[in-house]
């Protein structure tokens, strides 16, 4: 039906015809696919959830006389980075915190602190404090360095998530009898409230299921600047099984992303705190999803009344890693506020916020209407439904 | 009948003193305490939602204020950070009386502070620290 290329000479022309993943929609039920799909060229998709397989890696430039961090240790804000690189290129993850952080020593701990904030602080061009050491070598002979550092004096900083952008997750519930602090927030005991944490009919990978347009190299929106898939994310799981619909009715496909922190902003990188869990980074992703075809406008048609969840009890079932679901819920009866969990009403929460999918979707549609970004041709596909990749479970041996 | 939730802030001097009795007693008010804590060497703060007639309500405030006791209404102490809230919805099953609630259509989460009744259970659970109490 229609090319990259040509939606790209579009874009360039002004003439692109770009709809959110919410407005296809309704666009699908009043014209019908085969309509639809002539007229819409882009579907931008969003979503604004916890992500912890976030970081950022910095190269600082190098300080005179000359430091080897390498080996050595750094920390930004009192939390702590991985060194294990050259002399002065560092990794912060966004789970990471201070040394001194109580952590679950008074439960649940607080974690107001870490990785995640410092990314965000970073990415707002507040100034940070940086401390490093090293054991010193004949050609970087220095020890110790203390400064402050902003994020424009670096010369790369770059968000690079091993692991974002679940397609689908699960629904969380607490079937013990005490309160849980998990990722998945705070549980109350009793399956008192359900957890979901997608962005449903706005998630990108449930409206291309098949990763039929997003794969390696896809330019897409991240934290409010220019990002691009990198890989599949860590755990990708396209084998996973699926709704008659083809989408994933478990947490299946992941995307590891990556891009220059620089031309980020605070509001869509969220340091992020889940009490008794720890820290972890709120990102903001927006991917486009070009209308190739019918069949992929009716994959980006799909509504919350069609996309579905399985409930798992995290007082249990999910510590323990014993499989199960209590049952299976669609986004639209989670949107709705309460679900039926064994027989009883259970008051839902979101830890994705939909409001700011939303504008993420919104806002990647008007990038692309007034032709500050095109679309890229993928380089490789993600691992397919019928690829056999899958992770699997640790597999414990004793060390003799 | 007046019915209100308020913040009472008890100097050092008056956190022995049978206070709330008072309020029962002298002036046929009815008191729900909502939340209720002395700090060593400090002050005694005390949540209630106080309710009785008009003139009584009045009264009791009037009393409350000639014995040193400091009124707030209770509104003003737990508020949200509106920069920092992103709207996600993860203290609204968790708020045990219906403050916090997503609109169905903006899924914006709305906050009607009127009904908060400074428990606080959301200010640690929010994932952005948005919620803030200032007492």
């Amino acid at each position: 039906m229609r090319t990259i290329k040509e939606i790209n000479a579009k874009i360039k022309k002004g003439e692109v015809v770009v709809v959110t993943a919410e407005e296809v929609i309704d666009l699908v039920r009043k014209k019908g696919i085969k309509k639809a799909a002539e007229e819409v060229d882009v579907v931008t998709t969003g979503t604004f959830g916890p992500m912890c397989s976030s970081g950022a890696y910095f190269n600082i430039g190098h300080s005179k006389p000359r430091i080897k961090i390498g080996g050595g240790g750094c920390k930004i804000n009192d939390v702590p980075l991985y060194t294990g690189f050259a002399a002065v290129d560092v990794y912060l993850g966004a789970t990471a915190i201070p040394d001194d952080d109580p952590r679950n020593k008074v439960f649940p701990g607080e974690f107001k602190y870490g990785g995640a904030h410092v990314i965000q602080e970073l990415a707002s061009g507040k100034d940070v404090r940086l401390e490093a050491s090293a054991y010193g070598t004949d050609c970087y002979p220095r020890r110790k360095l203390e400064t402050l550092i902003n994020i424009k004096d670096m010369n790369e900083a770059v968000l690079f998530n091993i692991r974002n952008c679940y397609q689908n997750y699960n629904v969380a519930v607490n079937l013990s009898d005490k309160m849980i602090y998990t990722y998945m927030g705070t549980l109350r005991p009793n399956a008192g409230n359900a957890n979901y944490c997608s962005a449903g009919q706005l998630s990108p990978l449930l409206k291309d299921p098949y990763y039929k347009t997003i794969g390696i190299g896809t330019k897409i929106f991240l934290g409010g600047g220019i990002g691009y898939v990198a890989w599949q994310g860590t755990q990708h799981n396209p084998t996973a099984p699926r709704k008659d619909n083809g989408v994933p009715k478990v947490p299946a496909g992941t995307l590891a992303v990556i891009g220059d922190l620089k031309q980020m902003k605070p509001e869509w990188l969220v340091g992020t705190s889940m009490l008794g869990y720890g820290v972890t980074l709120t990102v903001g992703i927006g991917v486009p999803i070009p209308v190739l075809n019918e069949e992929v406008l009716g994959y980006a048609a799909l509504r919350d009344e069609e996309l579905y969840a399985q409930v798992v009890d995290y007082g249990t079932n999910y510590p323990q890693l014993i499989p199960g679901s209590l049952g299976e819920v669609s986004y639209a009866q989670l949107k709705s506020g309460k679900i039926k969990v064994q027989g009883k009403d259970v008051p839902t929460g979101a830890l994705s916020s939909y409001s700011k999918a939303r504008e993420i979707s919104e806002e990647l549609k008007s990038w692309i209407e007034k032709g500050e970004f095109t679309l890229t041709e993928p380089v490789a596909h993600l691992p397919q439904a019928d690829s056999g990749y899958a992770p699997k479970l640790l597999n414990e041996r004793p060390i003799v | 009948m007046v019915s209100k939730r308020i913040v009472l802030h008890f100097p050092h001097r008056l956190v022995n003193q049978p206070i709330v009795y008072k309020l029962v007693k002298e002036f046929d008010l009815q008191f729900n305490i909502l939340k209720a804590y002395v700090t060593p060497q400090e002050e005694g703060l005390m949540v209630l939602e106080l309710s009785g007639k008009k003139e009584n309500f009045d009264k009791g405030v009037e009393y409350l204020g000639s014995v040193g006791v400091k009124i707030q209404p209770l509104s003003q102490d737990v508020i949200r950070n509106e920069t920092k809230c992103t709207d996600c919805g993860a203290c609204v099953p968790i708020c045990p009386t219906g403050a916090l609630v997503v609109d169905t259509h903006s899924r914006k989460v709305h906050f009607y502070d009127n009904k908060c009744i400074a428990c606080e259970l959301c200010v640690k659970v929010c994932p952005t620290r948005a919620m803030e109490v200032r007492f």
